[in-house]
């Protein structure tokens, strides 16, 4: 394989969506993985780790899911782009520094290639079970980016957009992936280091005595600087004020936490990325993500064909969710569909922003496999009924 | 009177003071010894990061003016695992106490050891989990009494040097908040020392694990751990641990060298 000097595998290759997510990584220009193998998960550490000599980049495996998300977290603050990747048991495990990367706004990005569940469940088999998880996990009030690819090409683009997010928001990243996807191997067109665009750390530029790790701006994400430049700062887990002191008060809560969920709230508009198709006539929506939208394709042609007007939603953020859309959609559709790989989880947000205004369907894909476009065929038929 | 400047100032964060350590606590001559070792390494005071968890001990990082991280409990070591790993430049000294390093954080330090990852970790063992009220820790002596000990601990304490030694760490050293030369020495020692180093200093905590086994106040628990101490050097680390109330046997215990993991690393990519 050769690149060039960043990094970038630019050319045309067949790609796993795992093979794909470790290019993304390495052509945003992260330097720092740290993981623990779990299926469906690995490819993406053994695609970094081969390459990892060429770039200069670290790998280290660590002792368990814990460790590996603290040592992302380190190595970030270290100036490091970093990156672990994992499967639903090992993101159970991440859930402490998820809420840790939150409170001290670490840039940083988490690989979830969901399995079976719960527990250790179906190890190689395909499941969206942990969509919620995603977005909830973590203790306390928190919001979060969560990105769900559905094809190699894009698991390659959307991971570097999961990067430019976390530095850009100053906030952990999730890119949800699942077996099929991970395994899926397809055409990935990468293309040269110049053309991809890469969101730069906000690095504090003021006068060194004057820092403070806290002191945000107007779009309310504060500047960051590394370990080692000379400016002694501290962080903490806990309810902080400007300086990074820990205080806990009423103040400090409303400055310092509340900012956290509204600095990824007052921008849910840029940051929401949907693709719609078909919406202009539609009267049947499906909302859909992931690796199941690529079944709902499949379903939409066949429908148009029989002259049904239908159209489709495809999240490609999961969270924030796109409330807007759907609540402007909902008054004027009959009906939407959602088709899951598990039993209701991005449903229920469809219900709470359809305000009952239209009627609901629920493709439920709940086994350990990726069906035919059948049941979802069957459920926009039954509603022209 | 003059505002004038302790030699200490530079290294301390003194606008949060005072500090939340109680009168009598071993914590913060600890702190004298590491700010003490530091002076004498001549260290880049701006390449040096401190990296606590969470306990009476966690609080470290948050009053020394270094780059410092206060993080989540038992996770100090693989947070400065990233650290040091993303920036080779950057010496990292972990402080914390006995129940985040070795109870939920133990695997954390048996791996660093074995990677032999280069970071100094200071382990103050106040025998009881102290924040939270005097609870039963890991080390706590045999028959002691703690909130959830009520009859006395019947669990064998863990041997924190033993632990180091046989995990793989290249510098072990025990000394008591007291012995504050030779602690300030074995700092500066494991701060030079390439590898994974361990110091642990035997605290007292004066107001839980004394009041509830009367032993007294802070000085006279202090007095009666450097008093009952036993220096000996290269002492078998299996020999050492700690009984309720009796001799505590302190020194320098390994020094020895193995490759690092940076270094490893490094020659893996040369490769």
């Amino acid at each position: 394989m050769k690149t060039n000097d960043k990094g970038v595998l630019t050319g045309t290759h067949n790609l796993s969506g795992n093979q794909a997510c470790a290019e993304g990584a390495l052509a945003a220009g992260c330097r720092f993985l740290s993981a623990y193998p779990i299926p469906p998960s690995i490819e993406v550490i053994e695609r970094f780790t081969q390459r990892a000599k060429e770039v200069d980049a670290i790998f280290i495996q660590m002792e368990d899911e814990i460790s590996v998300l603290a040592a992302v977290l380190g190595a970030s603050w270290a100036g490091k782009k970093a990156m672990t990747v994992t499967s639903g048991p090992g993101l159970s495990l991440m859930m402490e520094h998820i809420g840790l990367g939150v409170m001290l706004e670490t840039p940083c990005v988490i690989v979830n290639v969901q399995r079976c569940g719960p527990s250790e469940g179906i190890p190689n088999s395909p499941s969206q079970g942990d969509v919620m998880q995603a977005r909830w996990g973590s203790h306390g009030d928190y919001e979060i980016i969560v990105i769900y690819p559905n094809s190699p090409q894009e698991m390659f683009t959307q991971t570097i957009e999961a990067f430019n997010l976390s530095e850009k928001y100053r906030t952990p990243v999730v890119i949800l992936s699942d077996e099929s996807l991970a395994r899926m191997v397809e055409k990935v067109v990468i293309p040269p280091a110049n053309k991809i665009i890469l969101e730069p750390r906000k690095h504090y530029k003021g006068p060194k005595n004057k820092y403070l790790p806290f002191k945000y701006d107007k779009d309310l994400v504060p500047p960051m600087v590394n370990a080692g430049e000379g400016y002694k700062f501290h962080i903490t887990g806990l309810t902080h004020d400007e300086k990074g002191y820990p205080v806990m008060n009423e103040e400090c809560q409303e400055l310092n936490v509340h900012r956290l969920v509204r600095k990824i709230r007052n921008y849910v508009d840029n940051i929401t990325n949907i693709e719609e198709k078909n919406l202009s006539d539609a009267e049947i929506v499906v909302v859909s993500y992931g690796i199941t939208s690529r079944t709902v394709d499949k379903a939409l042609k066949q429908a148009r064909k029989d002259g049904i007007n239908v159209g489709s939603i495809r999240l490609i953020t999961v969270w924030p969710f796109p409330d807007k859309e759907i609540m402007k959609l909902s008054k004027k559709v009959k009906a939407f569909i959602v088709p899951e790989l598990n039993f209701g989880q991005i449903l229920l947000e469809v219900q709470r922003c359809n305000y009952g205004n239209a009627k609901i369907r629920f493709v439920e894909y709940g086994h350990e496999e990726i069906q035919n476009s059948d049941p979802i065929l069957n459920a926009i038929r039954s509603l022209t009924k | 009177m003059k505002n004038v400047k302790h030699p200490m100032d530079f290294y301390l964060r003194m606008d949060r003071m005072p500090h939340i350590w109680c009168t009598g606590c071993g914590i913060g001559l600890t702190a004298t010894a590491f700010v003490a070792a530091m002076e004498k390494a001549k260290l880049d005071t701006n390449k040096v990061c401190v990296v606590s968890g969470i306990g009476c001990t966690g609080r470290f990082a948050g009053y020394i003016k270094l780059d410092s991280f206060h993080t989540t409990h038992g996770r100090a070591i693989p947070f400065a695992t990233g650290l040091k790993l993303a920036n080779p430049e950057l010496k990292v000294v972990v402080v914390s106490g006995d129940g985040d390093l070795i109870s939920i954080g133990g695997n954390h330090f048996i791996h660093a050891a074995r990677r032999n990852i280069d970071m100094v970790v200071i382990c103050v063992n106040n025998f009881i989990y102290a924040m939270t009220g005097g609870q039963v820790a890991p080390t706590t002596p045999l028959t002691a009494y703690t909130t959830t000990s009520p009859y006395g601990n019947f669990e064998p304490p863990s041997n924190i040097p033993q632990i180091a030694e046989s995990s793989g760490a290249v510098y072990v050293a025990r000394w008591t908040a007291l012995h504050i030369r030779r602690l300030t020495n074995s700092i500066f020692e494991a701060l030079n020392k390439p590898g994974f180093t361990v110091v642990e200093v035997i605290s007292p905590c004066a107001q839980y694990y004394s009041r509830i086994n009367r032993l007294g106040d802070g000085l006279d628990m202090m007095k009666f751990y450097h008093e009952n101490s036993q220096i000996k050097h290269w002492e078998p680390t299996d020999n050492l641990y700690i009984d309720y109330q009796k001799e505590i046997i302190v020194g320098k215990f390994v020094d020895r060298e193995r490759p690092t993991y940076s270094e490893s690393y490094k020659k893996w990519l040369a490769e």
